[in-house]
């Protein structure tokens, strides 16, 4: 298989938890919080997520533990910076540092155990077709994540759920003038994104790389909050995003393997200097971030 | 239904004015519940919370050489914490002193891992400005990402932070590696001349301790008393009068981030230079994080800095303690970091807020 095979049908797995953690918080900002705790969120998935699936639970279980784990966490972020109107960026680094901790905590006596991944489901012909065939070739979870990132998509441009969240986010005076509990809908909009960083994280911990090991989500919580910004709050753009951090991803492991030369820890630092080189990119244009952004970003709402 | 329910629930209540005895009060009350929350949380995991308790929060004060490992943790803390709490307060983000603090190490090790040789008095005040210089540089890098490009400080930052971890183990791996060290991932030992000279007999404290100490009256000095102080923090409490006033927001960017990356750098450096004599994989022991905490808990006050980055030292020392008595896994320091912060920022909520009953309408003080 040639390198470009390996990154091309590789790169919707290697996706997948960026994108998962990357809707989450799509959603989370657009309702005009920002929850810097993915990273954290993440971490405690994976290990919840490890654990059900070492001990026998399966995978579907496994989902659903880390799901709610990760959950409760953003509840926590919600008690402290909506219901105390607590800094944001502050209660997301404590988030994130506290997620951290508890899973490394619940992880400590599985360190570098594995377990077995999920099957892979083939779509008949597409997946015979030389070079591509391999894109047609992914386990359920990649499939699903497909599924969601389309009716995310959707849901913001048709649906009435969608429309209340932007106005939410955009102006919520405004929104709490014609009725709409600003602070209930931020509520619940910041645990989906506890449940999809809880998702994605499983996904890291249990079908990416089926292992367990202490900072496994080595910073991709932090990627898939960049990716927001690269996406301009887009879920289309966020996706293509996701693909992009799947394929450089992959593109350092093929690098490794390749015996070229050059430093692994390089090829290691890829994901993050990528993020740096893009983030400079999109946000130096001013107007695209204005046109797309969200005005209430990181302001508490204090109804008068 | 619901809406019954949430108007019969206390709400918050704007207060007249910010009370002071709150601001003093919260960093205690944090500590409390935080204590208390991850008391249960070790009994829970099946240890005794009254022997980690112990050895977590008091031991690490009840000898003179344990209280002496404190203040020598405590060094590095509050260097970092008094870098960022500069630019928290003017609300530019740095979270990358991890990385700051690592290229700080980097750079001050350059001298004595490419000439062993040197000796002189000058050796170690070099290093420590070579590393200041290398931790200034890497917050600048942010620094310019952000006012070039407009790219959000707290991404790029932590970003360069994972990055300096790969550029470190790339330097102990390759070109830095001691050629004599086992193929142990770390570089040589040292020379004397490059290591920060002993403050107090018998103990590890060295004079960066007074360099720290000194430093927080400089941030002191800064934030209260110099109109660039006065600048950075007006445009943090009012972005819009700052900038009618004429106060450039890019010169707050690079004024935050290089005092953040210098102070980081300087502990980088000190401590190659002091306890550890040789670069290492463990320089860091997460200090640019904990140092978050340190800034916030300290209320962004150089001296609430300097209490809090004793107690957060009390807490590392104490949690290597409870690991080899209580047999606590060493992540949860980790835990109780995180709780400390999330239960302090409750706690100050109440400086601007009270809680208000329904039904008391303005009685319900807090």
């Amino acid at each position: 298989m040639s390198a470009f095979e390996f990154i091309l049908s590789g790169m919707l797995a290697a996706a997948t938890p960026f994108l998962l953690a990357a809707l989450g918080e799509l959603v989370v900002e657009r309702s005009g919080v920002i929850n810097l705790g993915v990273e954290g969120m993440m971490a405690l998935g994976a290990a919840i997520a490890f654990i059900v699936v070492h001990n026998g639970g399966g995978h579907f279980l496994a989902f659903i533990a880390a799901g709610l784990a990760a959950t409760l966490l953003s509840f926590l972020f919600t008690f402290v910076a909506l219901g105390f109107r607590a800094n944001q960026i502050a209660t997301g680094l404590a988030i994130g540092i506290f997620g951290l901790g508890l899973s490394a905590l619940f992880g400590n006596s599985y360190e570098s155990m594995t377990v077995k991944g999920l099957a892979k489901i083939n779509i008949p012909v597409l997946s015979d077709l030389p070079v591509i065939g391999g894109v047609f070739t992914q386990d359920i979870v990649v499939w699903l994540s497909l599924l969601v990132t389309l009716a995310i998509g959707l849901a913001f441009a048709y649906s009435k759920i969608g429309l209340i969240l932007r106005a939410v986010g955009e102006n919520p005076e405004a929104a709490r003038a014609i009725g709409y509990p600003v602070v209930t809908i931020r509520v619940w909009a910041t645990a989906f994104g506890g449940l999809m960083a809880g998702f994605a994280g499983a996904y890291a911990s249990t079908v990416y790389t089926p292992l367990w090991a202490d900072g496994l989500i080595a910073g991709r919580g932090w990627i898939a909050i960049a990716l927001v910004v690269f996406g301009t709050w887009l879920t289309g753009r966020i996706f293509l995003g996701a693909c992009l951090f799947g394929a450089v991803s992959l593109a350092s492991l093929a690098m490794q393997t390749s015996g070229i030369e050059l430093p692994s820890q390089l090829l290691s630092s890829l994901p993050y200097l990528v993020t740096i080189i893009v983030l400079g990119i999109i946000s130096s244009n001013k107007k695209l971030l204005k046109l797309n952004g969200i005005s209430s970003l990181g302001e508490p709402f204090e109804p008068l | 239904m619901i809406a019954a329910t949430l108007s019969r629930m206390p709400h918050l209540a704007r207060r007249d004015q910010a009370s002071l005895s709150m601001t003093l009060l919260a960093p205690l009350i944090a500590l409390c519940v935080a204590a208390f929350l991850n008391l249960l949380l070790y009994l829970a995991i099946g240890r005794n919370p009254g022997a980690v308790f112990h050895a977590m929060l008091l031991e690490p004060l009840l000898t003179w050489y344990s209280f002496s490992e404190v203040l020598l943790k405590a060094g590095p803390l509050l260097l970092i914490a008094q870098g960022l709490a500069i630019g928290f307060r003017a609300k530019v983000f740095n979270i990358g002193a991890e990385g700051q603090f690592i290229l700080g190490a980097i750079f001050a090790s350059a001298i004595p891992v490419l000439y062993p040789q040197a000796a002189g008095w000058w050796v170690w005040p070099l290093m420590l400005l070579l590393g200041a210089a290398g931790g200034a540089i890497w917050a600048g890098l942010t620094a310019f990402w952000r006012v070039r490009f407009n790219a959000n400080e707290i991404l790029v930052s932590l970003m360069l932070s994972l990055v300096a971890e790969q550029l470190l183990n790339y330097l102990l791996l390759g070109p830095w590696k001691d050629p004599m060290g086992f193929n142990f991932p770390q570089s040589v030992m040292f020379q004397m001349d490059a290591l920060v000279p002993t403050l107090l007999p018998g103990t590890r404290v060295n004079v960066s301790l007074l360099i720290a100490v000194f430093i927080s009256i400089l941030a002191w000095l800064f934030m209260q008393r110099s109109f660039a102080g006065y600048k950075l923090q007006v445009g943090g409490l009012a972005p819009g009068a700052a900038r009618y006033a004429g106060f450039s927001g890019g010169t707050a960017i690079w004024l935050s981030l290089l005092i953040g990356g210098f102070a980081a750098g300087l502990a980088g450096a000190a401590e190659v230079a002091g306890p550890l004599g040789q670069l290492q994989r463990s320089i860091s022991t997460g200090y640019g994080y904990s140092a978050i905490i340190v800034a916030y808990l300290g209320g962004l006050h150089p001296i609430g800095i300097i209490i809090s980055s004793l107690l957060m030292a009390v807490l590392y020392i104490g949690g290597d303690n409870a690991m080899v008595s209580a047999n606590l896994p060493v992540a949860a320091v980790r835990v109780f970091q995180g709780s400390l912060l999330l239960s302090y920022m409750i706690a100050v909520a109440f400086v601007r807020y009270r809680l208000e009953w329904p039904g008391r309408s303005s009685g319900g003080r807090i």
